[in-house]
């Protein structure tokens, strides 16, 4: 009897498999794919969507200028705080980890507030920080007789504020995944090298960043695809000015195409960012697998 | 001699790196949170001492005052916004965690025919920015007629949260040793008891984890409520804190980052209980799978 359940159970396997993963396949379909096609097929109307212009969109932005501004400064702004979030978050997890573990879960709290408050919020607080009247960072830089700096009303200065807050949102994320690492890394190696003399610089370079260069690339190709699709940030600290000085795809997208109205234009400027994510994703993959076939 | 010189340059060296660590420590911290702190203490000051060009914006010198927390509640919709996001976080996370359970139990134990495709298909899925999607989701929504209703984003946040839900659950599923599911179903049990008295009890932590995770990017999202919402009774928190609290040329600064503390509170309240579990399950996905 027991054994009859048992052999039905299993020929029923299949399709009660597929009855639990229904919803997840509809959702991606109808919510995940279909939107992606939709958006192709967008791209190729024209503003009032009652025709079909082939790729006029793309080749009416090949020609705009403020177009290959966006190329460049999301790429720019991608590498840039990549690189600084990968270096201050591996900096701290380091720090961390070389204190006593009785102290290190209070250090770790702190180090995680800018990346649990919500982004768009913390920018505003940011926002405020760089209010060219009232600016407290200016305030400082003052008594240090240094001239007030125009935070956001300068193409060079609105960079560097896009970034550094980036940064500073983005940087506990690198935190977390490198001291996980780094308390994956067994002590004995460490102890050995000693044994042998190795100093504090060859241990970092020939035991703590080989047994970690799996998470680090994992850790920053994720972060590049968050980072060159960036929104909040830029949306709620420069809106793209000066004169579009600082848009990314996404931002230039949503002022395209949600709030000048042109949905296929802004359809089609979104749609240039999935080349990048695409290749992305596909290294991602691998490396993913290649440490699932490791472990 | 020669050992004890030894011992000496290593407690040295010791020291100095301690010394070393606690110095980045306490300056990554003064970065990290000094924004909060300028918040707070802007909300905390009278209007009159904000508008003050002379006076040390980094301390308060005129006295405490809750004024600008009082006008949030009495003369601004704020608490209709946190109405509207408890009500879209909650749904959003629920629908999240019914997808991805069933999905993940489906894939970690059963098979069936394209089950290894679908797995890798939702971590990519995963990767799916939301920034690529507004623009075609603007218009589907806008035929379901769900354009400027707060219930837009009970629909289309899942497409952001469950990706990763199922795979981090994935993980925690298959790590259960397949000798409990044969001893389970010789005492009888259908897949529904299985999953509900046996695999959702076990791995805990990892639900624990996908429901901060899902409670998070309901919570913090922005563009979609600030494409698809314009109805100041229809927005959440962080677009409504955003955009209404700014109003024509006069910023109300005190009651803007009193609204975004609040509004960001959630969120920190729950990560300082829950931190340990959210964080062994974001990281176990990537040192151990």
């Amino acid at each position: 009897m027991k054994i009859n359940n048992l052999f039905i159970w299993l020929k029923q396997k299949p399709r009660i498999a597929f009855f639990m993963c229904l919803p997840l396949i509809l959702m991606v379909a109808c919510l995940i794919i279909y939107p992606f096609f939709y958006s192709i097929f967008l791209a190729t109307l024209n503003k009032a969507e009652t025709k079909f212009v082939g790729f006029a969109n793309f080749l009416f932005l090949f020609k705009r200028e403020t177009f290959w501004l966006v190329v460049q400064q999301s790429i720019f702004f991608a590498l840039v705080a990549v690189f600084f979030k990968a270096l201050i978050g591996f900096i701290a997890a380091h720090s961390i980890n070389a204190i006593p573990s009785k102290g290190q879960r209070k250090w770790r709290g702190m180090l995680l507030i800018p990346w649990v408050i919500p982004p768009a919020l913390s920018t505003l607080g940011w926002w405020w920080l760089f209010e060219p009247t009232y600016s407290a960072l200016n305030w400082l830089l003052e008594k240090l007789s240094i001239d007030a700096i125009p935070w956001l009303s300068e193409t060079f200065w609105a960079r560097f504020s896009i970034i550094l807050v980036n940064i500073w949102v983005g940087a506990p994320f690198f935190l977390i995944m490198y001291l996980a690492a780094l308390k994956s890394i067994p002590e004995d190696l460490y102890e050995a090298a000693s044994i042998d003399g190795a100093n504090y610089w060859q241990k970092l370079f020939f035991i703590t960043l080989p047994m970690m260069k799996n998470i680090i690339s994992i850790t920053i190709l994720f972060s590049i695809i968050v980072t060159f699709a960036n929104f909040d940030i830029v949306r709620v600290l420069t809106r793209g000015g000066p004169i579009d000085t600082t848009h990314l795809f996404a931002t230039y997208a949503f002022r395209v195409g949600i709030e000048s109205g042109d949905i296929p234009l802004g359809a089609a400027v979104s749609l240039f960012m999935f080349p990048v994510l695409a290749v992305l994703s596909f290294i991602i993959l691998r490396n993913v697998r290649k440490r699932t076939n490791e472990v | 001699m020669k050992i004890l010189s030894y011992r000496n340059s290593i407690n040295n060296n010791r020291r100095w790196a301690l010394f070393a660590a606690y110095g980045c420590l306490i300056l990554f911290v003064i970065f990290f949170l000094f924004p909060p702190y300028y918040m707070l203490i802007t909300s905390l000051k009278t209007n009159k001492e904000i508008a003050e060009l002379s006076s040390n914006p980094w301390l308060i010198k005129q006295g405490l005052t809750f004024e600008h927390y009082k006008y949030l509640f009495t003369e601004t919709p704020f608490l209709t916004f946190f109405k509207n996001t408890i009500i879209v976080t909650i749904s959003v996370v629920i629908i999240t965690m019914v997808i991805s359970v069933l999905a993940a139990y489906s894939l970690s134990r059963l098979r069936f025919w394209g089950s290894g495709v679908l797995a890798t298909g939702i971590f990519l899925t995963y990767l799916v920015p939301d920034t690529l999607l507004f623009i075609p989701l603007f218009k589907i929504v806008g035929w379901l007629g769900l354009l400027n209703s707060y219930w837009v984003l009970v629909l289309v946040y899942p497409t952001l949260s469950v990706p990763f839900c199922t795979w981090l659950m994935i993980g925690y599923f298959s790590s259960i040793p397949k000798e409990i599911d044969e001893a389970a179903l010789i005492d009888g049990a259908n897949h529904m008891q299985m999953l509900l008295k046996v695999f959702i009890p076990v791995a805990m932590p990892g639900l624990i984890a996908a429901t901060i995770f899902a409670f998070t990017v309901s919570w913090a999202g922005f563009l979609y409520p600030l494409a698809f919402i314009y109805s100041e009774s229809e927005m959440v928190l962080t677009v409504g804190t955003v955009t209404t609290l700014i109003k024509g040329d006069v910023f109300h600064w005190g009651g803007l980052m009193a609204g975004a503390l609040l509004a960001a509170a959630p969120p920190v309240i729950v990560y300082a209980f829950l931190m340990d579990y959210y964080i062994a399950g974001l990281t176990s996905g990537a040192t151990k799978g």
